[in-house]
């Protein structure tokens, strides 16, 4: 116990300021009323969904939950249901394998809901494009509000895209 | 020439790994696959082609590994239904593959399982998307996904479907637990969801275009993925690149194999309510992804490795600055594998849990740290070591148990191991160029690439068409692994298969295809 004390004393908090919201990122306007929006600054739930990725987007969202991001301290926390979500993070060209388990994924989320794309091959489909087995970018299966592009995108750039979505659109 | 092992002529294969072509009647499969298990030999891949655009039918192809090299076999098969005695009864982890390679072209194994693996609704049965009239544009109506589980019965069995969606961050796939109370009876995995065509993406591809898609089949194993496939182009092609390039492939591989290891010790910790280790692991594992960025211009070293060598170099003020990086990081992590070693609650969760005993492992080939853990004492670092591994003599780490704590504890051993490698590496970085050109692939050449992942061995068996690909089969180890969790699992109770999971850490997106 000791030992592990002393760890965490010399560690300290790396933690890093986070990112302002970037309205190039917004896919769509802000569909939500500034008192949602203000609930969901305070407390928002996320739902992460690969549809179909090569993995790379969820190292990265790993990540963005290291000690440097620290979502939590925002408010922000990662669910295990789509029904306890108020946003859907969604990685990887949709595979038609995937198509109907991430639209019922959206379904099972309860309205109002936000919808962000991660990675190229979210946002354009990327290097798999669309074929026999991949539906493409998210936004050809479900609605996306907003698309965060990188091969995979950094941390603090998903962070980004995820505050970019819960920001009100006309702020600034 | 003829073969040490097995009775048969082969053809070597240019290139850095050990490698063999041979053909065999599909009549003599069955014998050769026998003689070849009798002699230790692995199962390292199955696969199939369509070759009725070179005049012939279709054929299917097997990568056993054998003491002196990868011995790469094709069967002629013939156009019309096109059929061959299957061999999961003497390799089983050959019947996921033979189902999948029946699924992609049509070509079907005569075994008992028949089941279809990578197909679920987006192409019909009778559609092959592998074959090469098939239309990769072409967008067939999905079909309901109907497949035949095991079903378990007797008092008290029920049955808890997962996925695909899963609770956590995690790939997508479907688990189905037959349990009695808490503790699991059976588990039956369904794989295939992140199907996305990436070998028939591959065919539209020149060998410099594939590269990058090469580095994306399993995203956590870009460079295994990366380094393999140039192997291969530089096989087909008769590159040799410098030798400067294979010290900085090296270097990558091995810092691949540390922050992968780092993050999984994390969540490991994690998943044991230790949230202590997944703070301080993930701060480590940052530290290294942005030392990667700096130095290779990519947190995971994506297209740092392309065909003829590497992408950038690495300066000798970098390098030492990367030993000084990792000096200050093995410290750290000798301090958390006593607080993990000593903490009393992580190892009575690790401890004995998720036990793959050693003649299992060994028989169903599971390869890579999770084989070394269980006692399958395999390494190509070590088995067939290729520049710059000969003069590193990279030490195998291995266990006898099994069990999540062996796995935990080959994690950290392969660290501080990794660390050595790439410390001497750098010592020892030779001069020169880091690229080469790679010559134009004559007709029908063929390329192997065969590395050591830091999951297990990743293959990529390619044959190109000029400087187009006419087939390319990328393998990731996980095909073999994946089914051992689903022995691993027996016995235990359902709270601990996130734990067990995570200690294989096994690739979706590498076996989906």
């Amino acid at each position: 116990m000791y030992q592990m004390l002393k760890q965490i004393a010399k560690t300290g908090i790396v933690t890093e300021p986070a990112p302002p919201p970037d309205e190039a990122l917004r896919a769509t306007a802000q569909r939500l009323g500034e008192v949602i929006l203000k609930h969901f600054g305070r407390a928002l739930s996320i739902r992460h969904v690969d549809a179909g990725s090569c993995n790379g987007c969820e190292l990265e969202i790993h990540a963005m939950n290291s000690p440097y991001c620290n979502p939590e301290r925002l408010g922000i926390k990662f669910v295990a249901s789509p029904r306890h979500a108020d946003l859907l993070l969604v990685t990887g060209p949709v595979s038609r394998n995937m198509e109907t388990a991430l639209r019922r994924t959206w379904e099972a989320t309860p309205d109002p809901k936000l919808v962000v794309a991660i990675g190229d091959c979210g946002c354009t489909g990327g290097i798999f494009g669309e074929s026999y087995a991949s539906c493409g970018r998210v936004s050809n299966v479900i609605p996306v509000d907003v698309t965060v592009p990188g091969c995979p995108p950094t941390p603090a750039a998903i962070m980004q895209g995820i505050l970019t979505a819960i920001a009100s659109g006309t702020r600034r | 020439m003829k073969l040490k092992e097995l009775p048969i002529d082969v053809v070597p294969l240019a290139g850095a790994a050990p490698a063999f072509r041979a053909s065999v009647p599909p009549a003599e499969l069955r014998a050769l696959c026998e003689q070849a298990r009798a002699r230790k030999a692995r199962l390292v891949a199955l696969w199939g082609s369509d070759e009725t655009r070179r005049r012939a039918g279709y054929a299917l192809h097997l990568a056993l590994a054998l003491p002196s090299g990868l011995l790469w076999l094709s069967l002629a098969l013939p156009r019309k239904d096109p059929r061959y005695p299957g061999i999961a009864d003497i390799y089983p982890a050959a019947d996921r593959m033979q189902r999948a390679c029946a699924d992609l072209l049509g070509i079907r194994a005569d075994d008992a399982d028949s089941r279809k693996w990578l197909r679920h609704g987006a192409w019909p049965e009778g559609e092959f998307p592998l074959r090469k009239d098939f239309d990769s544009g072409a967008r067939p109506a999905q079909q309901l996904d109907r497949y035949p589980f095991v079903a378990v019965e007797g008092e008290g069995v029920h049955e808890i479907p997962v996925g695909p969606v899963h609770a956590g961050t995690i790939e997508p796939g479907h688990f189905r637990f037959s349990i009695v109370g808490e503790k699991i009876l059976r588990l039956e995995q369904r794989l295939g969801y992140k199907h996305k065509g990436i070998e028939k993406r591959f065919e539209a591809m020149s060998l410099e275009e594939g590269a990058k898609l090469a580095g994306r089949v399993s995203g956590d194993s870009t460079v295994a993925y990366a380094w393999a496939y140039a192997m291969a182009v530089e096989g087909a092609a008769g590159a040799q690149p410098p030798r400067r390039a294979l010290a900085l492939r090296a270097i990558l591989l091995e810092l691949e194999r540390i922050a992968n290891h780092l993050g999984d010790l994390g969540y490991l910790g994690n998943d044991v309510a230790l949230s202590f280790g997944f703070s301080q692991f993930w701060r480590l594992k940052e530290e290294l992804l942005r030392a990667h960025a700096r130095l290779f211009g990519h947190r995971y070293l994506m297209d740092a490795i392309v065909p003829g060598g590497v992408a950038r170099d690495l300066p000798r003020a970098e390098a030492e600055g990367l030993v000084q990086v990792l000096e200050a990081m093995r410290r750290e992590v000798v301090t958390l594998q006593s607080i993990y070693e000593e903490h009393a609650g992580a190892q009575d969760r690790f401890i004995m849990t998720g036990q793959v005993l050693p003649e299992l492992a060994e028989r169903m080939g599971l390869n890579g740290f999770a084989g070394r853990a269980s006692g399958v004492r395999h390494d190509l670092r070590v088995d067939y070591p290729i520049a710059p591994y000969p003069q590193l003599d990279p030490r195998m780490i291995s266990h006898t148990r099994g069990d999540v704590a062996a796995r935990v504890s080959m994690r950290f051993e392969e660290v501080f191991e990794s660390m050595r490698l790439i410390q001497a590496l750098v010592q020892e970085l030779p001069p020169g160029a880091i690229r080469s050109t790679v010559p134009r692939a004559g007709s029908g050449a063929s390329g192997v690439g065969w590395v050591e992942g830091w999951r297990g061995e990743v293959l990529i068996a390619l044959e190109a068409d000029g400087d187009r690909i006419h087939r390319l089969h990328p393998h990731d180890p996980s095909w073999q692994s994946w089914p051992l969790l689903e022995h691993a699992v027996h016995g235990n109770i359902v709270p601990d298969f996130p734990l067990i999971n995570k200690s294989f850490n096994l690739s979706y997106s590498g076996q989906d295809l």
